[in-house]
């Protein structure tokens, strides 16, 4: 049940994106269609999740002092990995994500899980806790990304359904700010309407 | 001429917070006052130019020579936390006054996505290292004029009545997003 809650509560409750607003850089950057914000949503997934293995594993031989630098090499080690494996077997979404598969990490939600879980609890709920906050992360990236690609070039995951173009400034920089901006009312419109 | 428009291009074409989305935990978090946007930005301004120097330094001459460039990530992001603690650390002996104004901002810039993010643009550009000198006091200037245009704007922000869901992150969001439409028009000022 404890494990249940761990993987739950980074859908909605603790959503890094909606509810902690972490990791705003890479959410607005490569949400211009939704399937880039799926595939930086599953590469932060997969960094995250090894990451706190390694670190659960490794925080009683950590000494106190050095812990932020150590999770740093610790996180670096597996977005170099990711970096790699993108470009050899996804070059094209490797190349739309650009610079921001590096900047995983200073993703503030990947150290902000190592220093507030995983570095304080065991493997299998750091597992958990890192599966669960990488797909809400994953989640709302891709529902952001199908927002803007619905808006903008009336498409998702690049099918179209209606022929004709968009609104362009949904896919360029201001949209995403916009949209963010009336999702979060949004979310925080339906948090008010439940407690009353 | 050529750094006049590598600097008018950083600031205005293509500013790194409002069209790159570099910087956007600082843009968020600490632009509720001019004075500690001013701040923020000033200590943005000192640490990226001496890391983007630091970084460009070391991929020539220690990753390309040694063929480690895999290690970029790995090596830069530890540079510049240590040049972060390194710039603290001098500042509180050599300049107590600019410590006392700063020393809050630095920790923080650890996890700015732009001190990082302008570092591996300058490689992936190939600019040397003059150019990539101006290149980073550009984006920290356009990082500055971001900054604190949105922290006047969200002073203002303050006294309006705002609906009730939309108050505080959505609206500031709102608004970064009409003052990154106004940036475009700065759109074909060079080339």
């Amino acid at each position: 049940m404890n494990q249940w809650t761990n993987f739950t509560k980074g859908f909605i409750r603790e959503n890094p994106v909606f509810a902690m607003l972490l990791g705003m850089c890479p959410t607005l950057a490569v949400t211009s269609s939704a399937i880039n914000g799926l595939g930086m949503g599953l590469a932060t997934t997969f960094v995250l999740t090894m990451s706190n293995i390694v670190i659960s594993l490794i925080k009683s031989v950590i000494p106190d002092k050095v812990r932020i630098p150590t999770f740093i090499v610790v996180i670096a080690s597996f977005v170099t990995i990711v970096d790699l494996v993108m470009a050899g077997f996804a070059p094209g979404l490797h190349s739309a994500l650009g610079v921001f598969i590096p900047l995983i990490v200073v993703n503030c939600v990947v150290l902000g899980r190592a220093e507030a879980f995983a570095s304080k609890n065991n493997m299998v709920s750091s597992i958990f806790d890192g599966l669960g906050m990488g797909l809400g992360f994953a989640f709302a990236l891709t529902l952001l990304g199908s927002v803007r690609e619905i808006l903008g070039n009336y498409s998702v995951f690049g099918i179209k359904f209606i022929q004709s173009d968009g609104v362009l400034m949904m896919i360029l920089p201001p949209g995403a700010f916009i949209t963010l901006g009336f999702l979060i009312a949004l979310i925080n419109h339906l948090n008010m309407k439940a407690k009353s | 001429m050529e750094y006049i428009i590598i600097i008018i291009s950083t600031v205005f074409v293509s500013n790194i917070v409002l069209a790159n989305f570099l910087g956007i935990c600082p843009f968020l978090g600490v632009s509720n006052k001019v004075n500690t946007a001013l701040g923020m930005a000033a200590a943005v301004l000192f640490v990226l130019t001496i890391s983007t120097i630091v970084t460009w330094m070391i991929q020539h001459y220690i990753l390309n020579k040694f063929g480690l460039s895999f290690l970029q990530t790995i090596s830069f992001i530890l540079v510049i936390a240590a040049l972060v603690q390194a710039v603290e650390i001098i500042l509180k002996k050599v300049s107590p006054p600019l410590y006392q104004s700063l020393g809050v901002f630095l920790p923080l810039i650890t996890t700015n996505c732009a001190v990082l993010g302008v570092a591996l643009l300058t490689i992936q550009k190939d600019y040397n290292l003059l150019q990539g000198t101006f290149y980073a006091i550009g984006n920290s200037l356009g990082f500055a004029l971001a900054l604190i245009i949105f922290a006047g704007i969200r002073e203002h922000l303050e006294m309006m009545d705002v609906p009730k869901g939309m108050r505080g992150m959505p609206i500031a969001l709102v608004v970064a997003g009409i003052l990154s439409m106004a940036f475009m028009g700065f759109a074909n000022l060079v080339k």
